[in-house]
């Protein structure tokens, strides 16, 4: 066993702690070439994976920087930062700790690549740039750690793998530096492990005692939840009396557009004005910051949240955690959960609020699933190929490169383990000359090889524009909200822009929980004023909504099997009864189809179960079939389980639907001309660098003179279709929002085993679906009939004379 | 024909979806900033190698409406190149194709703040153009009147229950017309710009370009 130096003992015993069994392992295998610990919140986890860079540093002096740690989050940096000096400071180390991210002055940026500190605490953006001067090798010399906090976080997202292609050039770099991952509960901890580990190194696994099971419960309430909707207002008096019976209450909602008509809602019911705020990522940062400090300072006893506050930073004594609307993914769930009581020992306590009448089965299933220990999590899928693109001139920007030793450094990379020559190749050809079949740019390449075989940017100048645009979160277009006032008011925060563009003088909107009125634009700034109205419009905050995880899907079909529900709430068990009475209920293995007339259209509802995004993949190529099977098809709406078609004939043999083979095909013609392809080729061409968010001249001029990105889609798709990014366009868009895998999973799963009932009217399953709103009309001259009638009434409203074309 | 009746002054016009602008009566085709070679020029100043077809979608565009309205006369309103270079390191292909389209037509390029120069292709070069009491220049004069321009690459959004439409579109109130730019690569400016605001009057009408083109009154 490592012994931990003296005063390290004497300052745990002022603090009257003792070090965690998880600690003290992570101190004797501080050798380790590569160790994931996966610790609840509140465990020290963040002190275990330093201990042992502290007591290197106290007992052997060192030159230039030491240890380097990772966060997803900014503000997560600094708040480590503060967290590390208080021992520092106490047990008189000569330790220098400072973090850089976006926010760091340019002169402290300028100060730490000559003398670095001895921990430097970065984000994974910072990293990919400290990595793309020349001087790094210089920089990072003995290095000997590296900290990723919170990696189950950054394990799912392209900034991981931008990360951990970092790390494979550091690795290079340094030989022996050591990796250290820290992780909240996770369904699949070697998962992590593998994209952590330097590939095919080990990476042991250290799991830390997980604490008592939390105390989790649905809050039952008087009124019954409504049908349908997502918003939870039934259940506001509820929950404010949990409110008052706590300190202070985090209330977590899935959608930021959720949140801010939640929280607008319950100051309404708030007759005692109990202190409550919101935060979430749309806000201004001055805004979220005022909250973050007033919760800290335990002003606030509840906060309305998105998954901004997911992430594990300190911020006080929360006791209770509320979540509104289904989780839709157990392990996000426990996460939550974990954001209460930071005390180790002492249970979380947690509420969950269904929104609906479904979602109440789909809580239950996931409490089921929580005191059974079992999360869910989708398989990685290989590492993206438009984050390569990014790295191969990251690498550039550093000096000249060797293909081939890249190609080994990136294979070092778990995510990027299997990936092939040919798509590498690929990659380095498209930053090279662009990858055209059409080769006009011999004159103009970015990349040249040179005598000696190694490739260089063409013009050194290039490294700017490269810098600028390094990153992979994509900022969806967004324009600032102030209030209007002579000099610029206060900045409120964002919202979308293709939301600004439905909003015309006069109109309303919720941010930040206040009602504000538009007036007008002025040099992209959306200026509004206060308001004192009742009835916003409400800001539609892009962000992804999630989908029900497969196993919570799976849960509640079992759920649906019981022959009676004493664990669900009456009035849920009932209706259920009542389908199973007039109907069936859906089934794991099997399909369930209901056809039945209303309104004078015939409709079709299909369970599939599969999760929001590939029931509205599954929806458009439904409709697409039914189109050519001469259905006449009208729209169709799709939730997490299920699909509502209408049209005007019905559906009376379902398999040929249902043929794999022709939805593949249906989806290779559809997906061509889709907006998610358009939305998906516009972030990975921006990660790729062949869209540029930002560049010196637009800095200059302050106006974008670029075109569309969706131009650039068509122009390749009419012209060169076999291109690098359109493969990468389709990888990215099939793992994403179309997520085909989970059709094919049902298709495969239910076999031919369909069973359609016709039925006389609306059955109860399917009742609620009418409520849904996100009806998709199907296509074709729709839009053009939709602005003629628009352009008609716009020119008759002004006075203006029709004309005929 | 698929376009949008247009008046200016005793010249009757009519705007095509396309985004090109067709005068009968004087069997004359306009089109304006084409901003040929922009990918060219893109690469050699900022090293993003963006789809080198735009010059070629362009001209085929281009040509569509050549064969179905058969102009005696083209204009091209300026900014036709992207730069001088840009002109200069056009394809041979692309070149060729250029000459085989002004075969038996006056065709004019009016210079623009991009190509300042003279090219080195067939065609007449000139600052404006006037016919009929019509001028044609690039970039719009305030003071004057009865006068077709570009330059600007207007574009109108309008909502539609929850969806947002933006096209590039021709501006037009009693005293000057704008066009929308045709080039492939081209971004847009919207009409609220103070800019266009300042130039157009308030009864400014816009055609939206498109399968079929729409007039809106343009927003502001």
């Amino acid at each position: 066993m490592v012994q931990l130096p003296q005063r390290f003992h004497d300052w745990f015993a002022t603090k009257g702690w003792a070090v965690h069994p998880h600690q003290q392992a992570m101190l004797d295998r501080a050798a380790d070439p590569a160790l994931l610990l996966i610790a609840p919140t509140g465990g020290g986890k963040t002190l275990a994976g330093f201990l042992p860079t502290l007591a290197d540093l106290a007992t052997s002096p060192h030159d230039g920087i030491h240890t380097l740690y990772i966060s997803p989050l900014k503000a997560l940096a600094a708040d480590i930062k503060r967290n590390l000096s208080t021992p520092i400071a106490q047990m008189g180390l000569d330790i220098r700790v400072e973090d850089r991210t976006g926010d760091t002055p340019a002169s402290r940026k300028r100060r730490q690549r000559a003398d670095p500190p001895h921990i430097l605490l970065t984000t994974p953006e910072s990293l990919a740039l400290l990595t793309s001067f020349d001087d790094a090798p210089r920089m990072f010399r003995g290095l000997k750690r590296v900290i990723v906090d919170e990696i189950h976080a950054l394990a799912e997202s392209k900034r991981g793998d931008q990360l951990f292609l970092a790390l494979a050039r550091l690795q290079t770099l340094c030989p022996d530096m050591k990796r250290v991952g820290l992780s909240a509960t996770v369904e699949d901890p070697a998962a992590i492990a593998h994209v952590l580990a330097r590939h095919p190194d080990p990476c042991d696994i250290l799991l830390a005692d997980p604490g008592p099971a939390p105390d989790i419960q649905m809050l039952t309430t008087d009124e019954a939840p409504p049908w349908s909707g997502s918003g939870g207002k039934y259940a506001i008096p509820a929950v404010l009396e949990e409110i008052k019976k706590h300190k202070t209450t985090l209330i977590f909602h899935n959608t930021r557009a959720q949140a801010e008509l939640y929280f607008h809602n319950i100051w309404l019911a708030n007759e005692d004005a109990l202190p409550i705020g919101i935060h979430h990522g749309s806000l201004d940062k001055v805004q979220r910051e005022k909250v973050e400090q007033a919760m800290v300072r335990g002003d606030l006893r509840a906060i309305v949240c998105t998954g901004s506050l997911d992430l594990g930073i300190d911020w006080g004594d929360v006791d209770l955690v509320i979540q509104i609307g289904a989780p839709k993914n157990v392990k996000r769930l426990v996460q939550r959960i974990g954001r209460a009581n930071h005390r180790y020992n002492a249970p979380s306590k947690a509420l969950l609020v269904p929104a609906n009448r479904f979602e109440v089965v789909e809580c239950v299933a996931a409490l089921d699933a929580v005191r059974e220990g079992q999360l869910d999590g989708e398989p990685r899928s290989p590492g993206p190929r438009d984050v390569l693109c990014q790295h191969i001139l990251i690498t550039a920007c550093a000096g000249p490169f060797d293909a081939d030793t890249l190609f080994a450094e990136i294979k070092s990379v778990g995510a990027y383990s299997a990936l092939s020559r040919a798509d590498f190749d690929d990659c380095l050809d498209f930053c090279a000359t662009g990858g055209y079949a059409l080769r006009a740019y011999d004159q103009w390449k970015r990349l040249l090889q040179r005598p000696d075989g190694t490739w260089q940017l063409r013009d050194p100048r290039a490294t700017q524009n490269i810098r600028m645009n390094i990153g992979t979160i994509q900022d969806t277009d967004t324009l600032k909200v102030r209030m209007k006032r002579a000099r610029g008011g206060k900045p409120l925060g964002e919202i979308e822009e293709g939301f600004a563009a439905t909003l015309t003088p006069g109109d309303t909107f919720l941010i930040g929980g206040q009602i504000v009125r538009y007036e007008g634009l002025r040099e992209m700034t959306v200026e509004v004023s206060r308001d004192k109205g009742k009835k916003p419009k409400i800001a539609t905050f892009m962000g992804t909504k999630f989908a029900t995880s497969t196993q919570l899907s799976e849960r509640i079909l079992h759920k649906f099997q019981q022959d009676t529900w004493p664990d669900l709430p009456g009035h849920t068990a009932e209706w259920l009864a009542l389908q199973r009475k007039v109907s069936r209920l859906p089934e794991p293995g099997r399909l369930l189809i209901e056809s039945f007339p209303h309104d004078g259209r015939a409709h079709t509802a299909v369970y599939g179960f599969a999760g929001r995004n590939a029931m509205q993949t599954l929806g458009l190529l439904l409709t697409k079939r039914m189109e050519e099977l001469g259905l006449n098809p009208l729209g169709f709406l799709a939730t997490d389980y299920a699909i509502l078609i209408w049209g005007l004939d019905p559906v009376t043999d379902p398999a040929p639907l249902f043929d794999i083979d022709a939805l593949r095909d249906g989806l290779d013609t559809w997906l061509a001309g889709n907006a998610v392809m358009k939305r998906t080729f516009r972030a990975s061409a921006t990660i790729a660098g062949l869209i540029q968010r930002n560049t010196p001249q637009q800095k200059k001029s302050g106006r974008q003179a670029t075109f569309s990105s969706d131009i650039l889609y068509d122009t390749l798709h009419k012209y060169d279709p076999d291109h690098v990014m359109m493969h990468i366009t389709r990888e990215e868009a099939m793992k994403g929002l179309i997520d085909f895998n989970r059709i094919e999973d049902m298709v495969a799963r239910v076999g031919g085993r369909i069973d359609l009932i016709a039925h006389k009217r609306v059955t109860p399953l399917a009742a609620p679906l009418f409520l849904e709103v996100g009806r998709v009309p199907v296509k074709g001259m729709a839009e053009e009939k939709l602005l003629a009638e628009e352009a008609a009434r716009l020119m008759a409203t002004a006075g203006l004379p029709p004309i005929t074309s | 024909m698929n376009g949008c009746a247009a008046q200016l002054n005793q010249a009757r016009l009519t705007a095509l979806g396309s985004g090109a602008l067709w005068w009968a009566d004087q069997s004359l085709l306009c089109v304006s900033d084409l901003h040929l070679g922009k990918s060219d020029r893109m690469a050699r100043r900022t090293g993003v190698q963006v789809p080198p077809y735009d010059t070629r979608d362009t001209l085929l565009r281009l040509s569509q409406d050549l064969d179905r309205t058969a102009p005696r006369t083209v204009v091209c309103l300026g900014d036709s190149f992207d730069d001088l270079a840009a002109a200069g390191a056009l394809s041979e292909d692309n070149r060729l194709w250029i000459t085989k389209l002004q075969a038996g037509r006056k065709w004019i390029w009016i210079e623009g703040n991009h190509d300042p120069g003279s090219i080195d292709l067939g065609g007449t070069h000139m600052d404006s153009y006037t016919l009929a009491g019509i001028t044609f220049r690039h970039i719009a004069n305030p003071d004057e009147r009865d006068e077709i321009s570009g330059h600007y690459h207007p574009k109108v959004q309008v909502a539609l229950r929850g969806r947002v439409i933006s096209r590039a579109a021709f501006l037009m109130d009693s005293l000057r017309l704008i066009m929308p730019a045709y080039g492939t690569y081209t971004g847009g400016l919207r009409t609220t710009d103070p800019v266009i605001t300042a130039l157009m009057a308030s009864d400014a009408t816009a055609i939206m370009t498109g399968p079929v083109p729409h007039r809106v009154p343009m927003p502001r």
